[in-house]
């Protein structure tokens, strides 16, 4: 599937929706008008765009606690998502769940999620279940670095190689977990090398920061899951701006990480690109610019004037 | 009624819930292949087929994530612990994962799941192999917790078990798999959360759960000759507790016992004792009693399991000390 000039804009307005969206957050998070903790993805957009761009409404996706991004690449109403941060009872979980717990069934979001590598075990529940059901449906597994240390990432890529289930598991390598760098956590150079330990999974690492060469990369990896020739892990190396949540003052990262990681910004890269061949003009970025800044101002008001949830609300949705 | 075995009847239900809906299938542990390790899975693969009955590794944190994500989807599955004890390598997909989903969620998903697992000591398997783990699950809203004790109520709580649409801790017991019973022909269902008076009486209440039923229902037997009538309760669904049906029979009997095979200390009894403590206390005539395990690991030696297990004997001293009073 080659991408075709209004797809790369498409693409380009979801990446900066996603910043957009999350300096937001991160804005209203410092001045007290969101509770809770907040774990920002700035600086991982073409992953989260790049893989989902792709997907099908119907296929699925299973992510984590900085999930804010791939729940608004895969078609979350940032109205809604900003009110469910807001523990407001217009939230897609009613305010059950917040910024860590962010899901919609119909949207097939199985599911952001507060253990790191919770989420992969149900995710290869869902792509056995497209395969049992010939549903043609394929499976986005979404995890951090930190989360390929868990017992759980190796149970569910050994389950789904030996069922050769339709699921890429995408592994957005920021080089940080949580507050640990890559180094502390792993010994060898790239997570994609594990896929080696299964049979049947491709391993494949790439430039995360590419959206482009995530989009592909990502069709490829889709293409495989729908023949039935099973899962690819595709590491896709990354750099997160903040830190491991929004307040963290990231004593412990050297300052020219930071800085390197900045120098190689997914959306200015993007941009550069799409300047360059002549795909857009700036014009048209200071039009896709505008557009962005009033659906969040939009959303920010619709998450401050939806009402809190009833305190008896409490009580309900424990059992079906 | 035909006659069969407590294990036959799980895998009838397994067998008939498969027949009746296609979303049923049956994963975990040497389920396929091998039948399971107690064959409560046994002819289900020759019938069903690979797709529908799944042998996976030995990983029980992805056999439990397998489920949720299929229940999420639209599937129905039952997985196999094969050992209770085993679940300890699984609790946050139970625990974090999907016991909350749905009310994390917002209400809209349903987990149509069940999770079997055998528990119980009393055959020389050793600390890590015989416990009865009933109360961990019991303490996790969004869980029911199922532990029938006979092979009626195993095959009608495990049809509906099937059929409910939340995740469920079904536990069996090692023990009573080799035990006979009668269940009708046909299908039958009983429903969860409704517990069953074992025996009518009109001294003492016992409250007993899984293997404790037996020896509550041989101790009251073995009361009646001495002209102490005991009534004998058992919940059969830990949570949600039919806790009524409790609290009418103390309220009859003004005294109660409650026999549980797991570790006495916040093991389920203290939560029934503190129940009818809150509710029916005025009625009561004498303390309330707890006969239980002690609070040590389960020995494997027969001697030290011997000793670790609650016997009815203990029961028929516990409603001595009570009717005493």
């Amino acid at each position: 599937m080659e991408l075709t000039k209004e797809d790369m804009v498409k693409l380009f307005t979801t990446m900066l929706t996603i910043r957009r969206f999350e300096e937001k957050v991160s804005e209203l998070f410092l001045g007290g008008k969101i509770p809770g903790f907040i774990h920002l993805g700035i600086g991982q957009e073409a992953v989260a765009a790049g893989c989902c761009f792709p997907l099908k409404k119907e296929d699925y996706i299973a992510n984590t606690h900085r999930g804010h991004g791939q729940c608004i690449a895969k078609g979350a109403d940032i109205k809604i998502l900003m009110a469910e941060i807001f523990g407001k009872a217009t939230g897609y979980c009613k305010g059950k769940g917040g910024s860590m717990h962010l899901a919609s069934l119909d949207l097939g979001i199985l599911g952001a999620n507060g253990i790191v590598a919770g989420g992969i075990p149900i995710a290869v529940g869902a792509a056995f279940s497209a395969k049992y059901r010939k549903s043609d449906q394929v499976v986005a597994c979404f995890f951090g670095d930190g989360a390929t240390g868990e017992g759980a990432f190796y149970e569910s890529l050994n389950l789904a190689s030996i069922l050769k289930l339709p699921i890429i598991f995408v592994c957005e390598n920021n080089h940080w977990a949580e507050f640990s760098p890559q180094s502390t956590h792993m010994d060898i150079e790239k997570v994609a090398q594990k896929a080696l330990a299964f049979g049947n999974i491709k391993g494949e690492t790439i430039d995360g920061n590419d959206v482009i060469t995530v989009h592909n990369a990502m069709v490829k990896a889709i293409e495989r899951a729908r023949r039935g020739e099973g899962p690819t892990l595709l590491e896709c190396n990354t750099t997160r701006y903040r830190g491991h949540y929004e307040g963290d003052p990231q004593k412990y990262r050297p300052k020219d990480d930071l800085e390197s990681a900045k120098s190689n910004d997914a959306i200015e890269r993007f941009k550069t690109f799409l300047l360059e061949k002549n795909i857009v003009t700036s014009k048209n970025i200071e039009d896709i610019e505008g557009e962005i800044k009033p659906k969040i101002d939009e959303a920010v008001k619709f998450a401050e004037e939806s009402p809190l949830p009833l305190p008896e609300e409490t009580l309900k949705d424990v059992y079906s | 009624m035909p006659e069969t075995r407590y294990v036959r009847a799980i895998n009838d239900a397994l067998k008939e819930e498969m027949e009746r809906d296609p979303k049923v299938f049956v994963a975990g542990e040497d389920v396929a292949i091998a039948g399971g390790s107690f064959s409560a899975t046994r002819g289900l693969y020759e019938q069903f087929g690979k797709e529908r009955v799944v042998d996976t590794p030995i990983a029980e944190s992805s056999i439990v994530g397998l489920a949720i994500g299929a229940a999420l989807t639209g599937l129905r599955p039952v997985v196999e612990i094969m050992f209770n004890d085993f679940v300890t390598c699984a609790m946050d997909q139970i625990v974090n994962q999907a016991a909350k989903i749905k009310y994390m969620f917002g209400g809209k998903p349903k987990l149509p799941l069940v999770i079997r697992m055998p528990a119980g000591a009393g055959m020389n398997a050793g600390p890590q192999h015989s416990q009865s783990l009933e109360a961990w699950f019991t303490h996790i809203p969004g869980l029911k917790v199922i532990m029938p004790s006979t092979v009626y109520d195993a095959k009608g709580l495990l049809k509906s078990a099937i059929r409910d649409d939340n995740p469920i801790i079904f536990i069996e017991n090692k023990i009573l798999y080799s035990l006979k019973g009668d269940v009708p022909e046909g299908d039958y269902t009983i429903p969860i959360g409704v517990g069953e008076i074992k025996r009518e009486g009109r001294d003492v209440t016992i409250v007993a759960t899984s293997q404790m039923v037996h020896k509550a229902l041989k101790a009251a037997q073995t009361l009646s000759a001495e002209k102490i009538e005991a009534e004998v309760i058992d919940p059969r669904t830990l949570s949600p507790l039919d806790k009524n049906l409790i609290i009418d029979s103390v309220k009859k009997t003004g005294r109660l016992v409650i026999a549980y095979e797991a570790v006495k200390f916040c093991g389920y009894g203290a939560e029934i004792a503190a129940i009818v403590s809150e509710e029916a206390f005025r009625f009561l005539k004498a303390p309330i009693k707890r006969v239980a395990a002690p609070f040590t690991p389960i020995p494997f030696s027969k001697p030290l399991e011997q000793f670790y297990l609650p016997k009815d004997t203990d029961i028929i001293q516990a409603v001595k000390e009570v009717v005493a009073n």
